[in-house]
Formats: structure tokens, sequence, C-alpha cells
């Protein structure tokens, strides 16, 4: 089947199998921090935007994004990185696996929430799974990051 | 996975009934359900071209389509005022926020799973579905029928006045429910839906009036009238084990969040 989209804001017009995984699609791409972390909808490890909301590209089939754009980690990148900083300082990953459809939701949650508060971001965040940690290292993470975004927008 | 021969953006209610009438046709939704499956589909019909999208508020009602998302009706302002909060509090649960922007309440509630926190919460408001051939039925009277082929467009709730609550009992969170629970005073009486039993939810009315005037009682009136519709209330129902819970724990779950979910209705006045 013919299908149009966007990745990371580039134009691709392509041929594909009409039952085509997003996810799979999206690696074949190059987008290789798209992973697949269970089969049953639950780990969040797949999470990118579709016209900039979270979804999970394991459950949508690839044709729901006709005409769409999807927005991958390999997309926002300066600011994954700024954020991954902040991860980083923390201590908070161990093998890191987890860490792209998390940070994707991350991104997502801050142009969402306007200053959430713990539970709101521990509600936000919870279809993602991480299997090292407890997750208070993020959760530190998230704060300071937060804090520090808002900062900036305070002094502009 | 979802498997398929062919993927087609109905462009009309009329050609996605005509197509859905075969065998090996489905509706996908968000694809949740349907992605956990195995089997081999040959049309899978996709209704997001046709507006579907959209929670419409009038003076009597809300309309939701179809292809609305549970993160749709979880954020949507008039809904959860008009629900007391309790549309947010019966989706807030499953899975996360990711899962909840791609499912739809159309797969939700057409599945009728017996799962269903969606189902449940709906169930207990004075609601109906608006089906392509089938026009417009309660939502309790719905959820008894057999699947068929039929296209469910709408799901719509009446703003008649209510004062109601929902909640939910998890092994852990973003599981599938144990239990679900809602209630609500209507102006045609009191109501609870209980579902997850672990068979598809159901509505029954305080039929014995258990809750008459519960509003203007002494608190110590109020406690013991709780008490005694939560144990007949959780009464009505049959329960089953699967392997999250047995029959006898989910009867005992019910009576808990019956007396729980009215005692919160009722002290909010």
């Amino acid at each position: 089947m013919e299908i149009k989209l966007w990745i990371n804001g580039k134009l691709i017009k392509d041929n594909v199998e009409p039952d085509t995984p997003m996810l799979e699609y999206l690696r074949s791409k190059g987008c290789y921090s798209v992973k697949r972390g269970c089969e049953t909808s639950n780990c969040g490890l797949c999470t990118v935007w579709l016209e900039d909301k979270p979804i999970l590209s394991c459950t949508l089939p690839l044709m729901r994004a006709d005409g769409k754009h999807i927005t991958t980690l390999e997309g926002l990148q300066s600011e994954a990185e700024e954020f991954g900083a902040f991860l980083a300082d923390e201590g908070a990953e161990q093998c890191g696996f987890c860490n792209s459809g998390f940070i994707m939701n991350v991104l997502a949650m801050k142009r969402e929430l306007n200053d959430p508060t713990e539970e709101e971001i521990k509600e936000y965040l919870t279809g993602n799974l991480c299997r090292c940690t407890g997750y208070v290292g993020q959760l530190r993470a998230i704060k300071k990051y937060l804090k520090s975004v808002k900062g900036d927008l305070g002094n502009e | 996975m979802l498997r398929c021969n062919d993927y087609i953006f109905a462009e009309s209610l009329d050609e996605a009934y005509a197509l859905n009438r075969k065998k090996s046709a489905a509706i996908v939704g968000g694809c949740g359900w349907l992605k956990l499956g195995s089997r081999q589909w040959g049309s899978v019909i996709d209704l997001s071209r046709l507006g579907l999208d959209k929670i419409t508020e009038t003076d009597e009602a809300f309309t939701i389509g179809a292809m609305v998302t549970l993160r749709d009706i979880e954020k949507h302002e008039g809904l959860n005022a008009y629900t007391n909060g309790a549309i947010k509090e019966s989706v807030r649960h499953i899975v996360g926020t990711q899962f909840r922007n791609t499912v739809t309440v159309g797969g939700s509630i057409f599945g009728r799973f017996g799962f269903s926190d969606v189902l449940t919460v709906f169930m207990v408001t004075d609601s109906f579905v608006e089906l392509y051939k089938g026009g417009v039925i309660p939502l309790h009277e719905f959820a008894k029928l057999h699947y068929d082929d039929d296209i469910l467009v709408n799901v719509i709730v009446k703003k008649n006045p209510l004062k109601m609550a929902y909640s939910s009992f998890r092994n852990q969170q973003t599981d599938f429910p144990v239990l679900t629970f809602a209630h609500a005073f209507r102006e045609d009486g009191a109501f609870s839906v209980i579902g997850a039993r672990p068979s598809r939810a159901e509505l029954k009315r305080d039929e014995e009036n258990i809750l008459k005037d519960i509003f203007s009682k002494s608190q110590d009136e109020v406690i013991e009238a709780i008490n005694a519709y939560a144990l007949w209330i959780s009464s009505q129902y049959t329960y089953e084990s699967n392997l999250r819970a047995s029959a006898d724990y989910r009867r005992h779950i019910a009576e808990v969040l019956a007396r729980r979910t009215v005692t919160a209705i009722v002290d909010k006045g």
C-alpha cells in the first residue's frame, strides 16, 4: 500500500505491507531508539509522538500514520541530550535500555503539563517500565530538569 | 501482532458497514486488542477519517465519537465536571499515558470486555450507544448483546442530574482490574455497576430502596444504610475466579468498594 508520512520532519513516500507495524518500520528507517521491550503494550519503550502526542508504536498500525508526522528520539537530539545529562548526574539508570521511550514521554510531559506535582509526574510516566531501578533517581532528575527548564524560560 | 491482507480507510459509515459484513473483516480502533491476537484478517477497516474523534457537548448530552481516545475523555473538562471526575478516575489506571493516547472509546465499548473500566463507568450514567444499523440503544442493554457486524458510531451520555463516583481494585498499578465499581444517584434512582467479576459489567438499581433519602439522614443512619447496601448490592452479582483473584475474593472486594464509593458520594453531599 502507498503511504506518505513525515519522520522527524522528513517526508517519506513508500510502498508497504498493509499490516506493517509502526515500530519495525521506524527501525527500518534508521530510528533505532524505538525498541520493543514487551509484546503487550505495557513497557513504553516504543514511545514515539504522532502529531506531537506520545503513543505506542508497537500498537498502532503504521497505516494510521498516513499523512501524519512522527517524531522519534532521533528528531529531538539536543533536548534529549539536555535531559539525559540530568539522568546521568543523578545516576538514575543502570542499563539504559528503557531510556529512549522514557525520555520521549518525559519530553511530552514537559509540553503537556504545567508545573506537575510528584504524583502527576508519576501518573504521566507510569506506562514506562524500568527493571533496573526503583525510579527514584529518574524522579530526582525530572524534578531538577523541569526546574532548570522553567528557570531558563523565566530568564528569557 | 496485527496481520491483515488489506487496510482500508473507510470513506463513509456505509462503506465501513458493507466491508465489515465479511467474517474476515475487523474494525480497528487503537489496535490495543487486535494486536494481541494471532488471527490473519482479510480487511482491517479504519474509521479515523470519518470525523469520529470528537466529543460534542450540548445542554442535553455528550456525544463521544467512536475514535475518541481514552486520554481525550480523561482530559475533557465538561465530561469530568458532569461525572464528578469519575471518568478520569476510571481510565487513569489503564496502562499509561501513551496507551490511552492510542486506544479508543469505541474499541473499549464495542469490545464489551469483561475487564473494562470504561464500560463500567459509562453504564452507570444515563448512556446510550449509537449503532450504524441498530440505532440508539441503552448501553446496559448493548452490553448484553452478542458481537455482530454493526458499527458503533457514538457513545451518548444524557446530562440528567446525578452524583457519581468510580473505583477499581488492582493487584498492582496499571494491570487489568480485579474488580470495577461505579455508583450514581440519579433522578430515577440509585444505580450501581460492578464489572471485571471477571465478566461483563452489569447495571443494577437499588430496588429495595436501601439508599432512599440518604442525603437527609443522620450520620449513624447513613453508615447503617451504606453498610446494608454494600452487602445487598455485592450479593446481587455472580463472581468467578481467574488468575488475578478468586470468586470469593472478588465478592469481598465488591462489598468494600461499594461501601467506600457510595460513602465518598454521600460525604461530598
